[in-house]
């Protein structure tokens, strides 16, 4: 069974660890545990199927079987629906990052992470990393989509370059939110749950799907004044035109400003966990 | 006056250097209102192994946590490798392996690939990972799954390969949690020949377990412990002893004769059953009390079908032990 010759021979190679500074040891453990979750992204081929798979159904759902009873001002129905359509399908695609952080303090991989002389947090960064990628695939997919039933941009290319960074950052900021929730749920079945009682409402009561101005007031009050609205109505103009307002500026101080409140609170979850 | 203060130096040096890798002193932790730990006393000499046997729930893998830095002890004093585990955390991660009680392998990655990144976490050179992850792959047969990802492995390559990753810096300790449960024997099997062979390399291991026969199997030395407390402590040896001597059980061929084989032994502290014709005698170590017995049998003309020699085991250490604190509690309950 054991290869004897080998066993004993295993101790007397000297390996050392090498000796960095503490901020070089922060970016090769960051490095190597993102490198780790990219890996995720095409060896989890069930994931990124669904990522993909769920909002074009949404799409074609909303495109063919509800949009013509949806009026929208200024642009067609197809034209309003794809900003939201690919803010919802980050927002969803965001809860993978919860998923991955229960699921390493399910399986204990967090818990050998702390035991490491290893930047352990860097686990979270590894999957808020790598869902920004899987975000940007999916996005990708959805504008070809969106074009093949009659979404046509007016963006040029410096508009679809802001139109990318913003959807990165609203994508990085949910993503810390995410990671938080997975901290909080500890395991996937309560994230599935906790994840959709977040998302849900947010998504829905804004202007991703339907504008907001047929909506009861309170509810009106809220969906104009969250911020994934103004992610939405922000992307929407640099799309297909429609008046930008103030909408640009709110929605990147209100992703800055949770990225500042959420990392940090992170970083002291994942400690916390240790000293339970 | 110099060579007796040399003299002292090395005294102290060698009190300093005591050969215990792992210390621990009056160790607490409660969650809560629940204590789990109520003062911890151990000790782990230098490339020995020590089993930590003791029921769920006693202890033993939040010893093991404690030890790993995982979490933070309310009171008492604990060195890993020198290294205190709260003002040293780092230091003590890079002299230890932790094997927890699941097989924290990453499962979309492959063997290969989570020994690779272990390497890296250890902060070993993409050069030393990738060797360290071929001597590992082959020390523990894994060769041929390499290349597969984790999740299709079975449950005896997730251990193994579990274990190994705890092992891609060669630390001189490691804590093995409970590196057996759920596994079957062929897999056990295995998995002890490879402790063996760790010990055999001097590395030193804390090992938890329920199972009587691998602290017996394995271990230096073994602690029991119960609700927080260290029950007993040594040798497997050292623990029979305390349950006691060794019983001979002779079997009585004929049913008709077992009220006289019983009174012909005539023996203090003797346990008999009528039903299976046994009588079981306490006896000395000694090879002509065995005789005497098989005499006075012949002497009485009584028939007998079997004889054994039964050493106490481990469950009955265990069990002993741990009635004894259940009486206890009993005794004290009633005299509130």
């Amino acid at each position: 069974m054991m290869n004897s010759q080998t066993a004993t021979q295993h101790q007397t190679h000297t390996i050392n660890p090498q000796q960095h500074s503490k901020l070089y040891w922060i970016i090769v453990d960051t490095w190597v545990l993102i490198l780790r979750s990219l890996k995720h992204i095409f060896k989890n081929t069930d994931q990124l199927m669904g990522l993909v798979i769920q909002p074009i159904m949404f799409m074609l759902l909303f495109r063919y079987v509800f949009g013509g009873a949806i009026q929208t001002e200024g642009t067609t129905y197809v034209n309003y629906l794809v900003a939201g359509i690919l803010i919802q399908t980050a927002a969803f695609g965001a809860l993978t990052t919860s998923m991955s952080v229960a699921q390493d303090l399910q399986r204990g991989i967090i818990e050998r992470l702390k035991s490491l002389p290893t930047i352990s947090s860097a686990v979270m960064t590894g999957h808020v990393v790598a869902d920004l990628v899987r975000n940007t695939i999916s996005s990708f997919v959805m504008i070809l989509v969106g074009l093949l039933v009659g979404f046509r941009p007016t963006a040029t290319f410096r508009e679809w370059i802001i139109i990318l960074g913003l959807l990165l950052l609203f994508t990085f900021a949910l993503s810390w939110i995410a990671a938080i929730l997975g901290l909080i749920a500890r395991t996937v079945e309560s994230v599935q749950w906790l994840g959709f009682l977040l998302i849900f409402p947010l998504t829905f009561a804004s202007s991703a799907f339907v504008p907001t101005s047929g909506m009861p007031t309170v509810l009106r009050v809220f969906a104009e004044n969250q911020p994934i609205t103004h992610v939405i109505e922000s992307m929407r103009a640099l799309m297909v035109g429609t008046p930008m307002n103030n909408h640009g500026w709110i929605a990147s101080i209100w992703c800055i400003g949770i990225i500042i409140v959420a990392i940090p609170f992170a970083a002291y979850l994942f400690r916390k966990h240790q000293t339970r | 006056m110099q060579i007796y203060a040399g003299f002292f130096c090395i005294l102290r040096y060698n009190k300093k250097m005591n050969n215990n890798t792992i210390t621990i002193r009056g160790l607490t932790k409660s969650f809560g209102k629940l204590k789990v730990l109520e003062g911890i006393n151990l000790n782990v000499e230098q490339g020995t192994i020590l089993a930590l046997l003791g029921p769920n729930g006693a202890g033993k893998t939040t010893t093991v946590r404690i030890l790993s830095t995982l979490i933070i002890p309310d009171d008492g004093e604990v060195t890993v490798n020198g290294y205190d585990v709260v003002e040293q955390a780092d230091e003590v991660r890079g002299s230890i392996g932790l094997t927890g009680q699941y097989a924290a392998v990453d499962e979309y990655l492959t063997g290969q690939e989570n020994l690779e990144m272990m390497g890296r976490l250890y902060h070993l050179s993409k050069a030393d990972s990738k060797r360290r992850a071929q001597e590992l792959l082959q020390q523990f047969d894994l060769v041929d799954a390499a290349a597969r990802s984790a999740k299709t492995y079975s449950g005896g390559m997730r251990r193994r390969l579990d274990l190994a990753a705890s092992l891609v810096a060669t630390p001189p300790i490691v804590f093995l949690d409970e590196p057996t449960t759920g596994l079957d024997p062929r897999s056990r099997l295995a998995m002890w020949d490879i402790i063996q062979q760790l010990r055999a390399n001097n590395a030193t291991i804390l090992l938890t377990t329920q199972y009587l026969e691998e602290a017996d199997k394995l271990a230096d030395r073994i602690a029991v412990i119960d609700r927080g407390q260290v029950i007993a402590e040594g040798t497997a040896a050292d623990l029979k002893s305390q349950v006691g001597e060794e019983r001979l059980v002779l079997v009585v061929a004929k049913e008709s004769h077992f009220d006289l084989a019983v009174k012909a032994m005539n023996v203090p502290d003797m346990q008999i059953n009528a039903v299976e014709r046994t009588m079981s005698i306490a006896i000395k170590k000694n090879v002509s009390e065995v005789k005497q017995v098989l005499d006075r049998m012949e002497q009485a003309h009584i028939e007998i079908d079997s004889l054994s020699l039964h050493k106490p085991t481990l469950d009955d250490v265990f069990l002993r032990l741990t009635g004894d604190r259940e009486l206890a509690d009993n005794v004290q309950n009633k005299s509130k």
